[in-house]
């Protein structure tokens, strides 16, 4: 057992950190960035940054350099992934289903004409993609999704409706889930398409979410003919392709995102250092100092956790039944370090931004967004029922059941 | 990196749990519980059979020296079946203490009995208003010529009825700091002036006792060590039985889940198995996740005291006795609440569960005292 990278590890490391210092202009502050009120702004700057990752050499680490990777090691694009992990750039910047899922399912499931075509351009920057996934009948219970894809001649007739569709209104492409069988139910018949937002019939209608920005969309698609080149694996497919390709994907998010949250408990025990109360800094109040621990702590836990899977997967192939938690440990945890950073302001916790907010108000949008952490990419009750189900082997409930069958 | 276990320790694993499954069954817990001496000589003899207290003592001392996460695997067996008796006070407590803490001679002499399975020792460490503080001792070392006498009180010490020899950390310096004042006596259980009285613990797998110096005389060569230096090799040694406290909760916790688990599935309320009811199989999943999450802070913790920096070996030590006991705690409750009325008896195993959890929650330091030591440590790394 080693938790240590080998010395070739570390000087990439160190490389690839002195060049995000000489890259990120001086004031980065990854806590002040444009929102998704900006949409065009946060598009650009997404744009701008993996172009000049692309040019120094540090897209697609593991990828193939055929399609524009750099065929270097699982670990080194761990590093990388960590370091901007760490900077908090994967969690600021639209990229994420981009590089997490749309990315690794053409790399492993694409034909030779749709990694050539795709991977290039999500690698440079110049494409960003969404993903459809959710509809108004197929939120948790993802299966019962209805939207139609019809062949006809060389196309798929594509009618329905997604929702919850995160950067519809300024993605270049969609990773879009489709019924190609209409005869199919649950799982089996879903098919997954590589769907151009440019194409007629798209209609993507930004909704305001609790943060009062729009980050996701409903999004319509009325007739619209997609070309059937478009298809990614075989028809019906879909369901199986994604849940295996995005395993692996799952274990390295989880690194991703605790490198963030390491830097989230930074920036909240410099608050608590400056933040006052009846005159003290918070930092010496043992109540908070607890909870600081204790999020210190969770976000180890995540840490270490997400290392373990990954450690496994790469030598074994397999994922094992620690992967499945992932998502419930970094959910939760970043709700408790939002509400400890907003309990630690007192009064100003109701102040949004301007000269007597917190940290600019960042807290109080993290706060806010930290609460679709435990809905997003599979609500925390979906995540208990597949542990219990899949992992511990505990029965379906009756009516589950009997609708699945 | 590689942060799985190799075919070595995967063994060590699956013998330990072969073995424990046929010497130490839940009726054999469940019987020690209640006897005053908490383990049998003939198990004692089996385990030192299987090289267990030799596994972490150097090989010049009779041992097999091999690192924490060996010892961890094997802790999380024991821990999975409750194990009774002295084994960690024996070769967590005293034997870390000693191996960090004492001369060439004193290691000779000590370990290689404790390797054999010879002795049987423990560590006396707490003391009455200390609470937490692991740098709370007040039981006093005075020089008398050659030799000191010590007076005080000792509480909570594990095993200490069983005990061959006891090691104590004592105040033998006046004023200054724990690391120039502190140092560790290693005593006969039967030495003149020595008091040894069992105390009534809720976890009848985990006995312990106070232990009342009153003018016990002591030669210079029973210091560990160093006169007055004894603190910091205490802290190693510590930091190495709070990952051991973690390791045995991480395969307590292992159990409790899937005994829970497993009756969730058998159990029928409403014509259906209470485990496909989502309020009873997320309590389960709960487990799993808490369970699971534990084990990688152990092996982190584990790694971190051979090959992690100082101060990586302290927070991560810290780190994981806080969340992998909490967990444990949680865990068996939750399976208490599983088994329902069932649970909720002293014929069923899941108590034992429990009492551990919570005797490991507050041995070595609570969450609470180790939140804020890691609290001091990121301050100042930040500040």
């Amino acid at each position: 057992m080693d938790f240590r990278l080998t010395p070739a590890e570390e000087t990439f490391r160190e490389e690839f950190r002195k060049w995000l210092n000489q890259t990120l202009p001086g004031d980065w502050d990854p806590f002040n960035q444009p929102t998704f009120k900006e949409p065009e702004k946060i598009r650009d700057t997404y744009r701008a940054f993996q172009k000049k990752l692309s040019e120094a050499g540090y897209a697609g680490i593991h990828y193939d350099k055929a399609y524009g990777g750099q065929g270097r090691s699982l670990m080194e694009g761990v590093i990388v992934s960590q370091e901007m992990g760490r900077r908090c750039i994967s969690v600021v910047m639209p990229g994420v289903i981009t590089h997490g899922m749309a990315l690794p399912l053409i790399y492993f499931c694409g034909t030779e004409d749709q990694k050539k075509k795709f991977i290039p351009k999500i690698l440079d920057g110049s494409h960003l993609w969404c993903q459809g996934f959710s509809e108004p009948d197929a939120g948790s219970d993802v299966a019962n999704i209805s939207t139609m894809a019809v062949r006809d001649g060389d196309n798929y007739i594509v009618n329905g409706q997604k929702v919850w569709t995160s950067m519809a209104h300024f993605a270049d492409y969609c990773l879009l889930v489709v019924r190609t069988d209409p005869d199919s139910r649950k799982h089996k018949g879903l098919s997954y398409l590589l769907v151009d937002m440019s194409l007629p019939g798209i209609d993507p209608r930004p909704m305001t979410q609790i943060t009062g920005e729009a980050e996701f969309n409903e999004v319509f698609f009325d007739n619209v003919r997609v070309p059937v080149s478009s298809l990614i694996g075989e028809e019906g497919q879909g369901w199986k392709m994604a849940i295996t390709t995005l395993m692996f994907e799952r274990a390295m998010g989880d690194v991703v995102i605790s490198a963030a949250y390491e830097t989230n408990v930074e920036k909240l025990i410099r608050m608590a250092a400056t933040t006052k109360n009846s005159g003290q800094p918070v930092i010496e109040d043992p109540v908070y100092r607890q909870q600081i621990a204790q999020s210190y702590i969770e976000i180890m836990a995540l840490k270490y956790h997400g290392l373990r899977n990954f450690s496994s997967h790469i030598k074994t192939g397999i994922p094992g039944p620690e992967g499945s938690i992932g998502k419930l440990l970094w959910s939760e945890p970043n709700q408790r370090i939002t509400e400890t950073a907003m309990d630690m302001q007192g009064p100003a916790g109701q102040i949004a931004g301007g000269p007597w907010s917190v940290q600019n108000g960042s807290w109080q949008y993290a706060f806010l967004r930290s609460k679709g952490n435990t809905i997003e990419a599979g609500t925390s009750e979906i995540q208990r029922n597949i542990i219990g189900e899949r992992v511990l082997g505990l029965p379906k409930d009756a009516s589950r059941d009997k609708s699945a069958s | 990196m590689d942060i799985t276990l190799s075919k070595t320790q995967q063994n060590i694993a699956q013998e330990a749990r072969r073995f424990l499954k046929k010497e130490c069954p839940s009726e054999y817990v469940q019987k020690m519980f209640k006897d005053p001496q908490g383990m049998t000589d003939d198990l004692w003899r089996k385990m030192a059979e299987m090289d267990w207290m030799a596994m972490r003592i150097p090989e010049n001392y009779g041992g097999m020296g091999m690192e924490q996460i060996d010892m961890s695997l094997l802790l999380e067996e024991m821990g999975r079946v409750v194990l009774p008796g002295p084994f960690f006070s024996t070769v967590i407590l005293a034997g870390e203490t000693i191996l960090a803490a004492g001369t060439d001679t004193q290691k000779r002499q000590y370990l290689s009995a404790i390797a054999d399975g010879k002795a049987k020792a423990t560590l006396a460490l707490h003391e009455p208003d200390g609470g937490s503080d692991l740098g709370y001792i007040d039981m006093s070392g005075t020089r008398n010529g050659e030799d000191f006498i010590l007076n005080g009180t000792k509480l909570y010490v594990p095993d200490a009825h069983l005990a061959d020899f006891i090691v104590v950390p004592v105040r033998t310096g006046t004023t200054g700091e724990p690391a120039d004042t502190i140092s560790l006596f290693v005593m006969s259980a039967r030495e003149k002036g020595v008091t040894i009285s069992p105390l009534p613990t809720m976890d009848g797998t985990r006995k312990l006792s106070a232990v009342i110096c009153r003018d016990v005389q002591l030669t210079k060569a029973s210091i560990l060590g160093e006169l007055n230096k004894g603190w910091h090799p205490l802290m190693h040694a510590l930091q190495r039985a709070q990952v051991g406290l973690c390791a045995e909760a991480v395969g307590g916790a292992q159990k409790a889940m899937e005994i829970a688990s497993d009756y969730a599935k058998v159990r029928v309320q409403y014509d259906q198995p209470i485990g496909s009811f989502q309020a009873v199989k997320h309590m389960c999943a709960q487990m799993f996740t808490e369970t699971e999450s534990s084990r990688s802070m152990l092996y982190w913790a584990s790694w971190a005291q051979d090959f992690g920096a100082e101060n990586e070996a302290t927070i991560a030590a810290s780190s994981a006795k806080a969340y992998c006991t909490d967990a444990f705690t949680n865990v068996a409750a939750k399976g208490i609440q599983v088994l329902g009325g069932t649970g909720f008896t002293m014929e069923n195993e899941m108590h034992l569960y429990l009492k551990r959890a919570k005797a490991n929650q507050a041995a070595l330091g609570t969450p609470v005292y180790h939140r804020e030591r890691i609290m001091q440590l990121l301050a100042s790394a930040v500040q």
